[in-house]
């Protein structure tokens, strides 16, 4: 009988799996959605680390479940701002490649 | 009353400081009430000193003690300065002597300075100039000293470039002003160190501690202390090799120079060295060196003056020498010897001076003594009070210069200097010489045509003949036989010389002698071959002596190469470090690393981003690298 044991670490390895994909998406991506999308990924590997320290470290508080709830609420904020902000852009440049977004330079 | 101004000596300096006060704010307007104000400023202060100082003489416990008094200046902790009057048989003389002398010269000075537009001015400048010194002479405290020291010095900058039109009296003014300054950079070394080595700047006090100077410091620091000090006089009183300024100071008005040069400027210098006599006699090698500078000086300068041929530069060369006289008896010891020589100095130095303006003012200000001749027929008052001077100056008895010239013939002789001796003796050959050869130039022989002399008024005449009279008489006080005066102003033990008549005789035959050549080149001589061919025989001789030895000229070069080169090094240190390097070094700096850091800045989001990762990532090997336990956090979770 195969038995999975599910510990701290392999969630930890689960989420910096996610996290990682999210940076990644974050630094390659050309398309400013799938940026906002890959940011989701981030927040949410931060998430499974809360909730998994929570599970693991503290079972009696709900500190980390807490703090996760936050986290959507404020990824939920910060997407609506993001989507606003790739609308107004693309209204002005008729397009979402983040190539072209060279605004800030000097 | 004569105690009144033995208590209230401080109201001699006083007086004429008031009346510059009011001609400089009140009666400037108005020409002949500033000169009146002027006048009786300086009389009022000569009444005073007569009285102090009948006081001093009348009271013979003045040789052993000084009447001081004073106040406290400043106070703060480890410095207390007090200022005072010291009223001592020296300072009482030289009250009356720089009171005297100045009151004669301010009212021949109303005569002189008549419809010269800055009248009131002069007068107000001439009367801070007697105060400074009045205040320098009965100083007790070496600061309040330096304080009338410095006033004479700014007295006499504003004085010698009076005509501010004459870039020559501007020139000479900014001179004297430097000169003096960089000697009293000197003395106001030696004084700091007197304050922190002996804790006090009183006259009383600093000769009771430096009697006993080894409780306090080693010889070594006492002579330099004395050095320091002694480069003041240098400069005030025009010793060699600062004397370049005081022949220049003849560029003031008449009165001026008869000021700067008998009683008010430069004597303070010879003063000071013999106010503090006190510091150098516990210096043998100081004393040698106020000896040695003052016997050099007199017999420089005196060569000098054998071939100028400017009326007022010869007498202010005549001074430089006298003043060499003077600093020579301070350092063969005789505080009396110098003193009756500044004493008779004053009398015929200040006269002969306002001779040589009298014939200045008579011939518009012809200078050269060789287009005078003659002036004797009309101009006999100048004329012949200005022999009296002539025959004083020369050291002919029973005239004053001769007493006190003996004097210090006859105490540089006692002291085993012979060679100070030897070079004084010249000396007065030679005075005798060039004061004879300017008189037989100028008042004798055949009248120049061009010339169309008068005599002067009687407010510049009656100063002359008074004067005249003090040069005849002036030197009885100190003849050998009753020498009053040294009982009275002396240094140390009351000096008991017997006459020296083998002195006396043989300084009468040589200025006899230098007289007797005078006579032969410039008088009988009319049309003066014999002189004109001695100066083509000795022709390098004669330019080098015509020129003074070429020290302003060295001077120059100095400056040229010395003092402008290393400003040229310093200018290009500027130019190529400072500016270069430094200022332009830091601006082109941050322009260029400007310029490279802009090209980083993509304005692409995700550039940014990848940054804070690797910083991130970068900050998190270097924690795991630098602190295990960081690491253990960083790498191993949460255990």
């Amino acid at each position: 009988m195969l038995t999975l044991s599910v510990g701290l670490t392999q969630y930890m390895v689960l989420s910096a799996i996610l996290f990682g994909i999210g940076l990644f998406g974050v630094l390659s991506k050309k398309n400013a959605i799938a940026v906002l999308i890959c940011i989701e990924l981030m927040l949410n590997a931060v998430n499974i680390n809360l909730l998994a320290f929570n599970k693991f470290v503290t079972p009696t508080q709900f500190i980390g479940q807490i703090f996760a709830i936050f986290v959507i609420t404020v990824a939920a904020a910060e997407v609506g701002v993001g989507l606003a902000i790739i609308i107004a852009i693309y209204r002005n440049k008729l397009s979402v490649n983040l190539d072209e977004f060279d605004w800030l330079k000097w | 009353m004569v105690d009144f101004a033995m208590q209230h000596a401080w109201l001699v300096p006083l007086l004429p400081a008031l009346a510059f006060v009011v001609i400089v704010f009140l009666t400037k307007p108005w020409q002949k009430l500033s000169a009146l104000v002027a006048v009786a400023g300086i009389v009022g202060a000569f009444v005073f000193a007569a009285l102090a100082a009948y006081g001093v003489f009348t009271h013979p416990e003045f040789t052993e003690g000084s009447l001081v008094y004073g106040v406290r200046w400043l106070s703060m902790p480890g410095l207390h300065i007090n200022v005072g009057i010291m009223l001592d048989p020296t300072s009482a003389m030289m009250i009356f002597m720089v009171s005297l002398v100045s009151s004669l010269i301010f009212i021949y000075a109303t005569g002189y300075m008549k419809g010269d537009p800055g009248f009131s001015v002069f007068f107000s400048y001439v009367s801070l100039f007697a105060a400074s010194m009045l205040l320098l002479v009965l100083s007790s405290n070496l600061l309040e000293m330096f304080v009338g020291w410095e006033l004479v010095g700014l007295c006499s900058y504003l004085l010698i470039g009076f005509y501010t039109h004459k870039i020559s009296a501007r020139e000479a003014a900014k001179k004297a002003f430097v000169t003096c300054r960089i000697a009293d950079f000197g003395l106001l070394l030696g004084m700091l160190s007197l304050q922190i080595v002996f804790g006090t700047l009183d006259l009383p006090e600093l000769a009771q501690k430096i009697a006993h100077f080894h409780q306090y410091t080693s010889a070594g620091v006492l002579t330099l202390i004395a050095v320091l000090v002694f480069l003041g006089p240098i400069g005030k009183s025009g010793q060699f090799p600062l004397h370049v300024w005081l022949p220049d100071a003849m560029e003031g008005p008449t009165p001026v120079s008869a000021l700067i040069h008998a009683a008010t400027m430069v004597v303070a210098g010879v003063y000071l060295v013999g106010r503090m006599l006190f510091l150098f006699s516990e210096i043998p090698s100081a004393m040698e060196l106020v000896a040695i500078t003052g016997a050099f000086t007199a017999l420089f300068a005196a060569t000098i003056a054998i071939t100028q041929r400017e009326i007022k530069r010869i007498l202010a060369y005549s001074t430089v020498s006298q003043l060499g006289y003077m600093m020579l008896a301070l350092g063969v010891g005789s505080l009396s010897a110098s003193m009756f020589h500044m004493w008779t100095h004053a009398f015929f130095k200040a006269l002969m001076f306002m001779g040589a303006g009298s014939v200045l003012t008579a011939l518009h200000h012809k200078a050269d003594v060789w287009e005078m001749g003659g002036l004797v027929k009309k101009m006999p008052i100048t004329a012949w009070t200005f022999v009296v001077g002539g025959l004083a100056i020369a050291g002919i008895p029973p005239f004053a210069g001769f007493w006190s010239k003996d004097e210090i013939l006859a105490t540089a002789l006692n002291s085993h200097h012979y060679v100070l001796f030897a070079m004084g003796a010249f000396t007065a050959f030679l005075t005798a010489f060039y004061m004879w050869r300017l008189i037989f130039l100028a008042f004798f022989g055949e009248e120049n045509p061009a010339n169309h002399p008068v005599e002067s008024p009687w407010n510049m005449t009656v100063p002359l003949i008074i004067l005249a009279a003090l040069a005849t008489v002036g030197g009885w006080v100190g003849t050998p036989w009753d020498n009053v005066w040294s009982q009275w102003i002396f240094f140390g033990e009351v000096e008991h010389a017997a006459p020296n008549y083998g002195v006396m005789i043989g300084s009468v035959i040589l200025a006899l002698a230098g007289i007797y050549l005078a006579y032969q080149l410039y008088y009988v001589d009319r049309e003066k071959v014999k002189a004109k061919a001695l100066a083509e025989r000795y022709h390098g001789i004669y330019t080098l002596l015509f020129n003074k030895y070429y020290i302003d000229e060295i001077y120059l070069w100095f400056n040229h190469a010395i003092v402008d080169g290393s400003a040229k090094l310093f200018y290009l240190f500027d130019i190529y470090v400072v500016d270069g390097i430094i200022v332009n070094g830091l601006g082109a700096f941050t322009r260029l690393s400007g310029e490279g850091l802009r090209i980083t800045e993509t304005g692409r989001l995700q550039n940014y981003a990848l940054v804070f990762f690797l910083g991130v990532l970068i900050i998190a090997v270097a924690l795991a690298f630098s602190s295990p336990s960081a690491a253990g956090l960083l790498l191993g979770g949460v255990k």
